[in-house]
């Protein structure tokens, strides 16, 4: 879901090319005078800072993820129960106890969220899968940028044919219906175990949340290849692989994070889209997901089993969203102006 | 422009052919058959399964005998679930559910958010600005699996006042919620684009003139700016189809409608082959059509793109 930055945002985004330059190669780290040069990134923070909403958005995406991170075991050493604890109990009717309600009727402090069918803690649940959640969305990120940004560059730096073979084959991937082929590899090669079949939804993710990476990459490199620095560097007879990677990519960091960023909500959703279909995360490993997926089967009786896990997850990507934009406000100098 | 048409359709052919393979071979790839389940099958009959449909026989004949009545006639064979239903007859009977509910969705998503997305951009920097588009930021935000359920659960469950599921023929009230829920993102994007592009060109000399010649605001508005205004949302119209085509999948499985997504998930947790490989086909040829259709509006829109 990537087309509205592609139009969204004007593709090309300067950033001063002096500055990764002189990081890379040239800057003695203790001239003073040259700290200054960074002040681009300080400037954009200070430009982020002001932005109420993009900081809220940050706020928000650092909560969570800490409470994700630290929750479940902290919940474990307050009240005693792991997310995947089932309690035994005698009741014969059932085990799911709205929000703060013990298994008496009364109130309690020890399931805010409520329970889930089984009587597992829903809080629990919330943010355990809160942790694969983002863990699929900042892992495939990463690998888009990886793959995304080396074949871009590689493909803008060689230019001519390379570079159309290059760019005709993202171009028919694009054209490809991927999630429907994704769900066809998901639903084939169901794994066994949830890790593996983790394993398989980062790989189908991964391979094609690249695309439009390489496009912007590759549209900075071009406007890039032909200045002065680059010359220069090559006049002082630096390698190809050299200039791309120390010299050429460091330049179109910018929107590469810019992109990063918004890409993070994006595969997020894609994984709940597939987990809430019942192709991706399996049991015991919960995500945002698979719980919305599991409390839509009683969203009638027990609302509460999917309001929790959506409206975190809504939350969540509401954040990464403001904060994207945020981010794309304070680095690019053309919407500065406006 | 003719020349332009006609090269794309050529790339067209081999893309789809190339789509169909490669779901053929994951299906092919992929460990196990659509008769193997729970119960293990005597040796001898499962000999006779694999000679009925072919299975015993080298890849190659495999893949011509999926291959060539698909190229020859469009024939994509006969389900393996849904036993004497020709594929052809099951996307015939799913396509109009899917279509209902998709078209709305975009007339509605287009209507709508062309509308709110123009007035945020006339009013920029005002309450209704922010207001809208953190609206918009929010229909973005909100899973389209959430949205659903919570609709349902308030106008069905709380309200009684529309059916939660199932289809309804045409024009019916089962259709409103369905058609809400898969429209909120697409209604919130085009906002987003909308007040985007108004932005841009509301600052372009050609408005200004517009303006000095004394057009009433308008007509500005109306005649000049919202056709350059409304050039993103055009392009994002084929990309948008495809996300309306994975979000009737989700939609189609909320609110239990036969439609295509729904038989499209039936048909891979089935593994019913010739289901799965004729329903990606037929996507995968409305896409690409889209995409080309959208190109050439483009191109009569804007005098500026011209097609080699």
């Amino acid at each position: 879901m990537s087309t509205d930055k592609n139009t969204d945002q004007p593709e090309l985004i300067h950033i001063g090319p002096e500055m990764a330059v002189a990081e890379a190669d040239v800057m003695p780290e203790e001239t003073g005078a040259f700290v200054q040069g960074t002040s681009l990134w300080r400037d954009a923070w200070r430009r982020l800072l002001k932005n109420k909403l993009a900081v809220f958005g940050l706020v928000v995406v650092v909560i969570i993820t800490i409470a994700s991170i630290v929750g479940p075991t902290l919940i474990q050493r307050v009240f005693g129960f792991t997310p995947d604890y089932i309690p035994s109990h005698d009741s014969a009717l059932t085990q799911s106890f709205p929000p703060f309600t013990g298994p008496n009727g009364e109130f309690s402090w020890a399931h805010p969220m409520g329970t889930d069918n089984a009587g597992r803690d829903q809080l629990a649940r919330v943010l355990q899968g809160g942790q694969i959640s983002l863990f699929v969305g900042i892992l495939s990120t990463l690998v888009s940028l990886l793959i995304g940004v080396s074949y871009g560059a590689i493909a803008g730096y060689a230019g001519g044919r390379v570079d159309n073979v290059m760019m005709r084959i993202v171009d028919v991937l694009y054209s490809l219906p991927y999630v429907i082929v994704v769900i066809v590899l998901l639903s084939m090669f169901r794994s066994q175990t949830p890790r593996g079949q983790l394993i398989l939804l980062f790989i189908a993710i991964g391979s094609i949340s690249w695309l439009t990476m390489a496009r912007i990459v590759r549209g900075q490199v071009l406007s890039l290849k032909n200045q002065e620095f680059v010359l220069a560097a090559r006049a002082t007879g630096v390698s190809n692989y050299r200039i791309i990677f120390r010299h050429l990519v460091p330049n179109t960091l910018g929107p590469v994070i810019v992109y990063a960023t918004l890409t993070i909500p994006q595969i997020m959703l894609t994984e709940a889209f597939l987990s809430f279909l019942g192709f991706g995360v399996q049991a015991p490993l919960a995500s945002w997901g698979s719980l919305a997926s599991d409390g839509i089967q009683n969203i009638a009786i027990f609302p509460w089993q999917l309001i929790f896990p959506g409206v975190t997850m809504a939350l969540t990507l509401f954040s990464l969203n403001f904060l994207g934009d945020g981010l794309r406000d304070a680095l690019d100098p053309q919407m500065r102006t406006v | 422009m003719l020349r332009f048409i006609v090269r794309r359709l050529l790339v067209t052919i081999p893309t789809i052919l190339v789509v169909i393979t490669i779901t053929w071979v994951l299906i092919k790839l992929a460990p196990g058959n659509f008769y193997s389940g729970e119960k293990r099958i005597p040796p001898a009959i499962e000999q006779i399964i694999r000679e009925k449909y072919g299975l015993d026989k080298p890849w190659y004949q495999q893949y011509a005998k999926t291959m060539w009545p698909i190229v020859s006639r469009l024939d994509f064979g006969t389900s393996l679930r849904y036993s004497g239903q020709s594929v052809n007859t099951i996307i015939k009977r799913s396509l109009p559910v899917s279509a209902a509910v998709g078209i709305l969705a975009y007339l509605l998503a287009l209507i709508v958010g062309i509308t709110v997305g123009s007035i945020a951009a006339l009013k920029q920097n005002s309450k209704w600005d922010y207001g809208s588009m953190a609206l918009a930021m929010l229909g973005i935000s909100v899973p389209n699996f959430v949205l659903g359920p919570i609709l349902v659960l308030i106008f069905s469950l709380g309200l009684y006042w529309l059916p939660p599921s199932r289809w309804g023929g045409f024009p019916s009230r089962n259709l409103i919620l369905p058609v809400l829920t898969l429209s909120a993102i697409y209604m919130a994007y085009i906002a987003r684009l909308t007040r985007a592009g108004m932005l841009e060109v509301l600052r372009s000399d050609y408005i200004r003139t517009a303006r000095a010649k004394g057009l009433s605001e308008r007509d500005v508005v109306i005649h000049h700016a919202l056709r350059g205004g409304l050039m993103p949302v055009i392009s994002y119209t084929g990309p948008a189809l495809a996300f309306l085509l994975t979000g009737t999948v989700v939609v189609e499985k909320i609110f239990a409608l036969p439609g295509l997504g729904n038989y499209f998930i039936q048909a891979s947790l089935n593994r019913d082959e010739p289901l799965i490989i004729g329903i990606v086909a037929f996507i995968a040829m409305t896409l690409l059509l889209m995409n080309l259709l959208v190109d050439i509006a483009y191109a009569y829109l804007d005098p500026r793109v011209r097609y080699q």
